[in-house]
């Protein structure tokens, strides 16, 4: 990626008029900006995501596995046939969608963050041992990065989860274990610059342990690298657990999750457009937001740090 | 150069080895294969037979190297569904999935290339806003989502495409449109950056102080070298594209090796689950290699790297 971001850049638009330079400068100072705001209006709506998930309970209008056989495929509340009883319409079984839309927020917020968590921690781990130690650890480390990184990830966890078999807990284990190589690639590279660093040989010759280097002098420094890529990741999961869900082989039914509804209204969408949307939708809603969030975050904690 | 293709062979028969390590350990260390073959209800006996039968209670390593050695020359077993060879069945599907990811790629190119330009040329203007907005809501959609979204509004709504399945160019239409869309944001981006880099340049300027066309000066000079980074990038995100490939082929129940992957993991047909990841794998290798020779022939600097 090094092609991409040549320094010779700057120095060639320096040519260029001043004052085009100037407008440029004051363009992308604009745009940060503008999408610190967007980050905060999207903060604002993942905690309202958040939110509606953690209370549940208190908020949602119906119970979420309650089966009423003689209202199902109720279409939502504006179309003819709708009723304010079920705003967004109910399911085959005659389930509310609004109620099983808010418990499914769940499973993919419990998944994102606890599978983002593992990988974070392992990624990292090895990430920090590869640079630090560099030689035959570093080389073992970045092989199996590469060997991961070829395989798209989908297709690994499809092959753990065909033999692990489906559930919750093997999803999570399935997503934070293949997660790692983003985390130790980026954490190497930081680490393998900040290592040459003064303050760190400084540690070094008034002899303080590898382990204190590390985690004391070298791990602080990369915490908003860490910060900005778990973000990131999160959305990227929650992603990849509907579409396992979606196939029947994450969270299974009844329990609602956004994945298996969006699976389950598939096999309806020929009259019954609503189930299969609405989980889609809140599945789009909240990874956009934290993408977005991601973003800003970014640019709030390192403007120049590059993705 | 041969010096640069020998090591990239190098990295190659290493990442190979590793994958067939992954994929061997995900049935033999993660799981036991007799688990997945007896019914739950058989006997201690039954086991320890069938253990002895397929060779699992020898070590690891031996057990290993008998999968190794076997599936260089293609033989992964057989089906544990179909009786038969789980490499037939597999490189059977391997076509329709090839095709796809291709006329995705060409979709994502028919999207990025146009407007990743214009955005670099006029940056700020409206054209770049809507790429960025497209990039944005692009990254955070879920292709299967999309996919079932197009289904309804064109197959069922509007009667115009097929739902799904295989064979005239018809079918193409969705499938292809869908992984397209999931891989132009980040093409748009790297063309973007590309054309804005490339037109910074000396040549560019040189081309226009000796009055060369603008229209020229982009198509001939600019766009040509913004060509690089992305044919480069492109090439590494093979891996992502399969993925995409993948999800999108369970979505419109396209017959390639993805839907003959999940149809063998509901059946438990294991072999076939181990041979098409393998198959799958190599096969993106296969294309980075082709790639970065590629790249280092069009691009002397990054030989040298």
């Amino acid at each position: 990626m090094s092609t991409l971001s040549a320094p010779g850049k700057v120095e060639l638009a320096a040519l260029g008029s001043v004052s085009a330079e100037a407008r440029e400068a004051g363009h992308a100072t604009l745009r940060r900006l503008l999408r610190l705001r967007w980050g905060v209006g999207a903060g604002a709506v993942l905690l309202l995501i958040v939110a509606t998930s953690v209370f549940a309970g208190w908020i949602a209008p119906h119970d979420p596995l309650a089966v009423d056989i003689r209202h199902r495929l109720t279409p939502p509340a504006w179309m003819e046939g709708g009723t304010t009883e079920n705003l967004l319409g109910t399911d085959q079984v005659g389930r509310d969608l609004l109620a099983r839309m808010i418990y499914g927020g769940r499973v993919s917020l419990l998944v994102g963050i606890t599978a983002v968590l593992m990988s974070a921690t392992i990624g990292v781990m090895l990430g920090l041992g590869a640079g630090y130690f560099g030689g035959n650890v570093d080389w073992t480390i970045m092989t199996g990065v590469n060997v991961m990184l070829t395989f798209p990830f989908v297709l690994l966890a499809l092959a753990v989860i065909a033999v692990l078999g489906p559930g919750l807990a093997n999803m999570i284990l399935v997503l934070g274990v293949a997660g790692w190589p983003i985390y130790a690639r980026v954490v190497r590279a930081e680490t393998l610059a900040i290592r040459e660093r003064e303050f760190v040989l400084a540690g070094r010759a008034l002899g303080m342990s590898h382990a204190r280097l590390v985690f004391r002098q070298i791990l602080p420094n990369l915490v908003s690298v860490i910060v900005v890529i778990a973000t990131l990741q999160v959305a990227q999961v929650i992603i990849l657990e509907s579409f396992l869900s979606f196939l029947g082989l994450g969270i299974q039914p009844p329990t609602p999750a956004w994945g298996n509804m969006l699976g389950e209204g598939r096999l309806y969408m020929l009259n019954s457009w609503w189930i299969a949307t609405f989980p889609g939708l809140a599945i789009f809603v909240t990874t956009l937001v934290i993408n977005l969030m991601g973003n800003a975050l970014r640019d709030w904690l390192d403007p120049h740090l590059k993705l | 150069m041969r010096r640069y293709i020998a090591r990239q062979l190098v990295q190659l028969v290493v990442v190979v080895l590793g994958i067939s390590v992954l994929a061997f350990a995900i049935l033999h260390v993660l799981g036991d294969p007799v688990l997945l073959l007896l019914p739950q209800n058989a006997g201690k006996e039954e086991f320890e037979r069938y253990h002895r039968l397929l060779g699992l209670d020898r070590p690891l390593y031996v057990q290993y190297w008998k999968f190794l050695s076997r599936a260089v020359v293609g033989d992964f077993g057989k089906s544990w569904y179909a009786d038969t060879p789980a490499f037939k069945l597999v490189v059977e599907r391997m076509p329709p999935t090839i095709y796809l990811t291709f006329s995705g790629l060409l979709v994502a190119l028919l999207i990025a290339l146009p407007l990743g330009t214009v955005a670099a040329l006029k940056r700020h203007s409206w054209v770049d806003s809507l790429c960025t907005a497209v990039a944005v809501a692009g990254q955070a959609m879920p292709l299967f989502w999309l996919g079932i979204m197009l289904i309804i509004v064109f197959a069922v709504r509007l009667r115009a495409l097929p739902a799904s399945g295989y064979g005239t160019w018809q079918h193409f239409l969705m499938p292809a449109f869908c992984l397209g869309a999931a891989l132009a944001p980040i093409t748009m981006r790297l063309v973007r950056s590309g054309v804005i880099e490339v037109m910074n340049m000396e040549f560019i300027k040189t081309a226009r102080a000796k009055g060369v066309a603008e229209p020229m000066v982009v198509v001939k000079h600019a766009f040509r070298n913004a060509c690089i980074p992305v044919i480069t990038v492109l090439g590494l995100q093979f891996g992502q594209l399969l993925g995409g490939a993948i999800i999108t082929e369970t979505v419109f129940a396209w017959p390639g090796v993805a839907t003959l992957t999940v149809e063998s993991i509901r059946n438990q047909d294991f072999p076939v689950v181990q041979c098409a990841v393998i198959l799958l794998a190599l096969l993106i290798v296969g294309v980075n290699l082709v790639v970065d020779v590629l790249v280092g022939l069009i691009d002397p600097r990054i030989r040298a790297a």
